[in-house]
């Protein structure tokens, strides 16, 4: 660095200061003295005074009383002089808007100076000073510039149009700067292009429905072209602006992506993120079976390993980003273990996220190494890396079967070293497990039971309780245990207390005759002694329920709990959809939609991947967010969903006289305070009716426990489970008018015409027979061939007077489904058989599959999250249902009367999302995704089903239902 | 879109009051979204993480997000209001710190307040309205330099370089003698288990310029990879695969995509041309045996066993071997086979230097500690030991240059040397105490 060293050298002779100095002079008077020195006649001393004054303002002294003198200095032919003016300008413009104007000319001047790096420079500043009255002068100097022969200065100018759209919107497009912009799209020099990129893009976020960008195929074209030639920060600015681009078929989605694979080889971490992002998205068109999705899928690895030896901020964004593509694609990284193992000077938020990649990449070939990675971690120092890595042993027992053993033991293990938090954890996933395999690993129970005294941490000890609750028949001393925590039963946090209660009315069940007086205890406890809402309500109905019906009792708190899904802390679809839109970016980060951060973005519309084209392949990963069995408390209750099932599956029957055990006047108590509620709570949804939203929106009380801890999916669970009164009364199925089936002239003279209805869970197929034939028309029977859903006649067909020449009949045939089975084409086929006197005639007729939706279609939500994670991603169709202005909950209203349920609603920025189900009468279900946009009329509907051909028909049966 | 404020702050120690505040030494406002004052959270923020021990690159406060970077003891931050794109700032706030460095040798305190109106147009001139523009140091002290005032009017134009294709290299360079110096530096990056089983190892290789040729020359630089053999059906030879390959912004990147072909006008004087990195899983060059044995209240004694694994030609130079030590040991005794052994107190470590280590060799190394016989309470992590040393003339993957061609319009002849050197880079073995 020669001229550095010669720097040094000026500074050894003295030759000239250091601007140091400048921050030396702290005297009285300093302003007056400035003053004068800026209104010298000699050059110099003009501009040491003006680097005094932008030293002062660097320190953050109010300076703006020198504004008039400083601006006076402005009309100078020294350019480092007049940067440091318009610095001072920028800075203080704002608060002396009056004064500005006297800089106005010379700016309007400078915009036409000879040398391009002062017409720029005017420019840049202009832009920057936030004053109406001086954006006005703004605009002619502006389009000068536009259209300036020299680059630098046109570059400049693409940006200031930008800043004065942010101070004035309005006059920007007035004044026809916009076309302009565009136009410079065009331009021949990359820079200039890629700051008009950045100006467009930056516009159009605030203009979220404007197509300011334009994109089209030929501006992508020149958008490609430049990205070869402009420099790196431009390269972003481009591929930003690419990954907004919707192809329009995977033709154009290829040959893009081919152009920007190279960029993956570029140096710089933003470049290869930037490009990622457009890759990830339109990959999403691309149908899986083409050769060149492969190709793309392997290249999409080895620049994102690469991410990982940037610096360490840029490798956090890179994880992070990494977490999510994982989530969405896992294939790419499946191989890369190693590359996360955990160094020991990794930064800890680095470690904490290779950690968290690393379990979603364990899987059968690598755990081994996995869990040899995770013991060494458990034993490090920093205490919250260590807890995350127990955890991590936990979550990798439950993904993967194989290693559950091995795991357990690692935890027996850590569980030996006696360091407390280590312990506690182990603690805590240790229930998760138990509760995965059941009956399998209880004998550590002993073991546990040993630590029971150290466990100080909540959580801790709700699992350790629920534990000795749940398994209360092993353990001989359960009681005493209980009993011990008992004693400071209102010191605990409401998780222990909740579990508290739980696991002692658990162990009463189990062994009533020694536990009595516990229980008694505890619920008096709970109802008498708390104000906390939750425990009295839970307090309350286990009281009603052991002291109505212990039978009931032990089938509702005894009951088997559904197994914990494998894979934790999933990012909702939906989101992670839009999150992969924003690779790179702080939502990325955050792992939280710009809307959530962002002030002001609330309605601008969500980014979407592209839907598929090509096959009807499934855009998004099966797994629906779901809270992880790590954060959930450990409670008997799974999820509120269970707790009302397991409730409202009850035999209801009014209280008997046997009343056995607890006190007469507890019990009273109880009937009193709780009054008809229980009984309206529950007596509304007898018979499996299927209006459990208004059940659900009873009881809200145990929601937050269940839900509270998993930030990861934000208030998407909340949401999910949120019937916000959508579902009321059904409004009866529909029947489609009869159409004819049977023409009379191939039939001699007999014309059947007719439909199928579903009425209180009874198919009937409604006939209007014809006689259009000369004679009477006798003896009729009917007969069907055997179909896809074995539909036969429940019972003669009724036609009981002979039918005369033009006299029609409408006769109503009830169907049964247990027929004899054979797959039609196409599946809803039927071929009938209808005789009468005359003769036999033949004909096939097809009937709406909501046919066989039966009526206790209404799939659990726990069952409804794990079944569409288990339905393999390429069982989902995909279907647009045009045209429907109907909201979400009259729409599923409609659907709700053909049994189509809606199981849990969720709305996203003014998109509704419903979950639904269906079950056949073959007992196949169906499960479905319908999104909502507010004024959009185009529903999408995706459909999952493990006979995935039927999928199709439920369509028809949606479309048929809403449209009608 | 990007963000609205640079910062570069200090931190500042008050030694009387135990506590510790910031001091801005220079910001810039981009955009007028953010009020200036907001940075007062971040020190704030950044006080609250420190204690808690769970520091983010990304804080934030209300809806103001700050991002930032750590340099020497000097804060870098970015301010931003918007959903901006996260690795953009920080690479922009690194090549801030690249920049500075170029321009002032030192990225300090008083280097900025030495050249507070260059950082100011410095700051204005790599970026503008929150978008990076130019931030190549070479070109921009063309235009910006700390002689403003010789600056003359007539004189001073845009640097046709600034918005060219060819960003990177100015017009009308001159050298008498026309060469180029390649050095391929490999590094390898190993982490051994307790068990002295390699969980993992790679390479990372680069490719350095040192460019003095004069005018606008055409380089085309041949490497022995497999690929590229691939392509041309060449068989029979030696050939490297590389599993990513990272380029400077002058090597085509679509021309290498189809015919990997490196094809570049390279920059002036000093630059990386491109890295690579290679999978394969190498031996570690250098093995190291530990024993570490602590008796508490007692002693701790350390054998160490260190194996160079490459060829006896070779000579592995300047080998540090650093053997963690625990923070309350005292009273260090070594013995060494070669080289000698150090103790750090303040970095907990041994350091075991050898000059020259030939392949093939075994040397040892024993230490003995006291303990002191009260407990140390606090809990220590398990560092572990780690090695540097460099191999000349070698490289681990077998990577070749193959050639460079050299074409300039005014034909003269230029002259390539390549230099070879393999090297520790995160060299890490764990051990059992």
């Amino acid at each position: 660095m020669e001229w550095a060293s010669q720097l040094c050298e000026n500074r050894g002779l003295g030759s000239k200061m250091t601007d140091s100095k400048y921050f030396t002079t702290t005297k009285k008077g300093e302003i007056f003295e400035l003053k004068a020195e800026l209104n010298s006649d000699k050059k110099e001393k003009k501009k040491e005074a003006v680097k005094k004054v932008i030293a002062s303002m660097t320190v953050g002294k109010d300076v703006s009383a020198l504004f008039p003198d400083v601006v006076n200095c402005m009309q100078t032919d020294n350019l480092e002089l007049k940067k440091l003016v318009y610095l001072y300008l920028m800075n203080y413009a704002k608060s002396q808007p009056d004064m500005a104007i006297m800089a106005v000319n010379t700016f309007v001047k400078d915009c036409e100076d000879l040398n391009p790096l002062i017409r720029a420079l005017a420019v840049r500043t202009m832009g920057c000073i936030r004053v109406d009255k001086i954006t006005e002068y703004l605009c002619e100097p502006l389009r000068k510039c536009l259209k300036d022969e020299d680059p630098y200065v046109r570059k400049t100018a693409a940006v200031c149009v930008a800043k004065l759209h942010d101070i004035n919107a309005q006059l920007v497009e007035d004044q026809g700067f916009l076309d302009t912009l565009k136009d410079l799209i065009s331009d021949s020099n990359p820079m200039v292009v890629a700051n008009a990129v950045a100006a467009l893009s930056e516009i159009a976020e605030s203009h979220p429905n404007s197509n300011l960008l334009d994109l089209n195929p030929q501006t992508i074209n020149k958008l490609l072209t430049a990205l070869n030639e402009c420099t790196e920060w431009g390269q972003i600015f481009i591929l930003d602006c690419l990954a907004s681009y919707l192809p329009r078929d995977d033709r154009e989605s290829q040959s893009i992506c081919e152009r920007v694979t190279p960029r993956l080889s570029h140096a710089n971490s933003a470049v290869v993120l930037s490009a990622v992002k457009v890759l990830m998205k339109f990959m999403e068109m691309l149908p899986k079976d083409l050769d060149y999705y492969g190709t793309l899928l392997k290249k999409l690895a080895p620049p994102l390993v690469t991410l990982l030896s940037a610096e360490p901020e840029l490798q956090y964004v890179a994880l992070r980003n990494i977490n999510l593509i994982v989530q969405k694609r896992p294939e790419i990284l499946k191989h890369e273990m190693k590359v996360f193992f955990v160094k020991y000077n990794d930064p800890i938020y680095v470690k904490l996220e290779k950690l968290d990649i690393m379990i979603r990449l364990a899987s059968q070939a690598n755990i081994a190494q996995v869990l040899a990675e995770l013991k060494e971690y458990a034993t490090e120092v920093d205490v919250d890396f260590v807890r995350k890595a127990v955890r991590a042993i936990g979550r990798c027992a439950i993904k993967v079967e194989q290693s559950a053993e091995r795991c357990v033991s690692t935890l027996l293990d850590l569980i030996q070293t006696k360091v407390n938090y280590v312990v506690q954890e182990a603690i805590v996933v240790i229930k998760d497990i138990f509760r995965k395999y059941p009956n399998k690993y209880e004998s550590v129970i002993a073991t546990l039971c040993e630590n029971l005294d150290s466990l100080d941490e909540p959580e801790a000890r709700a699992a350790m309780i629920w534990i000795v609750g749940e398994y209360a028949e092993r353990i001989d001393n359960a009681d005493e245990l209980l009993e011990s925590f008992l004693e400071g039963f209102h010191d605990e946090s409401t998780q222990v207390q909740l579990q508290l209660l739980t696991a002692i009315v658990k162990l009463f069940l189990k062994k009533p005759t020694e536990t009595q007086e516990l229980v008694q205890q505890v619920l008096s406890l709970a109802t008498q002694d708390s104000d906390n809402p939750d425990l009295r309500d839970r307090g309350y109905i286990y009281w009603r329920l052991l002291s109505t019906d212990p039978v009931a009792a032990k089938e509702v708190v005894l009951a088997e709990k559904p197994l914990i899904s494998e894979e934790t802390d999933l990012i909702e679809p939906t989101l992670l959809e839009e999150l992969i839109c924003h690779i790179g970016t702080l939502a990325s980060v955050y792992h939280k939609p710009p809307s959530a951060f962002v002030e002001g973005s609330r309605g601008v519309q969500h980014k979407r991947l592209p839907p598929r084209t090509g096959s009807g392949e499934s855009t998004e990963t099966p797994d629906v967010g779901q809270s992880g069995p790590s954060e959930a408390p450990p409670a008997v209750i799974p999820s509120q969903g269970d707790l009302l099932g397991d409730l409202l599956n009850l035999d209801l029957a009014p209280p008997t006289a046997t009343v056995p055990s607890v006190q007469p006047s507890m019990q009273m108590g109880a009937m009193d305070l709780l009054g008809g509620g229980l009984d309206s709570l529950l007596g509304g949804d007898i018979g499996g009716s299927p209006s459990m939203g208004a059940g659900l929106g009873a009881a809200p009380a145990a929601m937050p426990a269940s839900l509270g801890s998993a930030p990861a999916v934000g208030g998407g669970l909340g949401d999910l489970f949120d019937l916000g009164g959508g579902v009321g009364m059904p409004t009866g199925s529909y029947v489609a008018p009869k159409t004819v089936w049977l023409l009379a002239m191939k039939a001699k003279g007999l014309e059947i015409s007719g439909t199928f209805a579903r009425r209180g869970g009874i198919i009937q197929m409604d006939l209007s027979l014809t006689n259009k034939a000369m004679s009477v028309m006798t003896d009729f029977a009917i007969q069907f061939n055997r179909n896809s859903f074995g539909l036969a006649p429940a019972g003669p067909l009724q036609v009981l007077t002979p039918l005369s020449p033009n006299q029609t009949i409408d006769v109503s045939l009830p169907l049964s489904t247990s027929g004899p089975v054979m797959k039609m084409e196409p599946l809803n086929n039927l071929q009938v058989a209808v005789k009468n006197n005359i003769d036999v005639f033949y004909f096939s007729c097809q009937y709406p599959l909501s046919l066989l939706f039966v009526e206790d279609g209404k799939m659990d939500r726990q069952v409804f999250l794990a079944t569409w994670k288990d339905i393999p991603n390429d069982n989902e169709a995909q279907f647009q249902i045009k045209d429907i202005h109907l909201n979400s909950d009259v729409a599923s209203n409609k659907l709700q009367g053909s049994n189509i349920f809606t199981i849990a609603k969720r709305t996203v920025e003014g998109q509704d999302m419903l979950y639904q189900s269906v079950k056949l009468t073959n007992g196949i279900w169906v499960l479905a995704e319908m999104r909502i946009q507010t004024g959009n009329p185009n529903y999408t509907l995706s459909i999952k089903c493990r006979a995935p051909e039927v999928c199709p028909f439920v369509y028809q049966c949606y479309e048929l239902v809403l449209k009608n | 879109m990007i963000n609205d404020y640079i910062f570069i702050l200090k931190a500042v120690c008050h030694t009387l009051t135990q506590t510790s505040s910031h001091q801005v030494l220079i910001c810039r406002n981009y955009k007028g979204d953010v009020d200036m004052s907001e940075i007062d959270h971040f020190f704030t923020l950044l006080m609250q993480q420190e204690e808690e021990g769970l520091l983010c690159p990304v804080m934030s406060h209300g809806n103001v997000h700050f991002l930032w970077i750590k340099h020497s003891n000097l804060y870098l931050v970015a301010t931003t209001n918007k959903n901006s794109n996260a690795s953009l700032v920080y690479s922009f706030l690194y090549k801030l710190v690249e920049v500075f460095t170029e321009y002032f040798k030192e990225l300090e305190e008083e280097s900025i307040q030495d050249n507070f109106v260059v950082v100011y147009e410095l700051l204005d001139e790599l970026m503008d309205f929150g978008f990076p523009q130019t931030t190549d140091s070479k070109i921009l002290q063309e235009y910006i330099t700390q002689q403003g005032n010789k600056l003359e009017v007539a004189k001073t134009k845009v640097p046709t370089t600034v918005t060219n294709a060819v960003s990177w290299r100015s017009e009308g360079i001159r050298y008498k003698k026309n060469e180029v110096f390649i050095d391929v530096i490999e590094s390898i990056n190993v982490l051994v288990n307790a068990n002295g089983s390699v969980m993992s190892s790679d390479i990372v290789g680069s490719i350095k310029l040192k460019t003095m040729l004069s005018g606008m020359p055409e380089l085309r630089l041949g490497l022995n990879d497999r690929m590229l053999f691939a392509l041309t059906g060449d068989k029979g030879k030696t050939t490297v695969t590389m599993e990513d390959v990272k380029f400077h912004q002058c090597v085509r990147l679509s021309r290498f995509e189809s015919d990997r072909t490196i094809s570049f006008i390279p920059p002036d004087g000093e630059s990386e041309l491109m890295s690579y990195r290679i999978n394969t899983h190498v031996k570690p060059l250098i093995w190291i045996e530990s024993v570490i044995e602590k008796f508490s209240h007692s002693r701790v004694e350390i054998m160490v066993k260190a194996k160079g694994q490459f060829k006896k030609q070779s000579v592995a130079n300047n080998v540090e071997i650093r053997v963690p030590v625990p923070s309350d040991a005292d009273s260090p005794k070594f013995k060494t086979s070669t080289g000698h052994a150090k103790y750090v107190p303040e970095k907990n470590l041994v350091v075991w230097s050898i000059k020259s280590f030939p392949g093939g060799k075994e040397l040892l190394m024993r230490a003995h500690f006291c303990l002191p016989s009260v407990e140390n309470h606090e809990t220590e992590g398990r560092p572990p030991i780690t090695v540097k040393f460099e191999i000349p003339y070698f490289t681990v993957s077998g990577i070749q240059v193959r050639y460079m061609k050299i074409i300039e319009k005014s034909g003269y002849q230029a002259l390539p040397w390549v230099r070879y050197i393999t090297q520790s880079g995160d060299y890490q073995l764990r051990t059992n105490t």
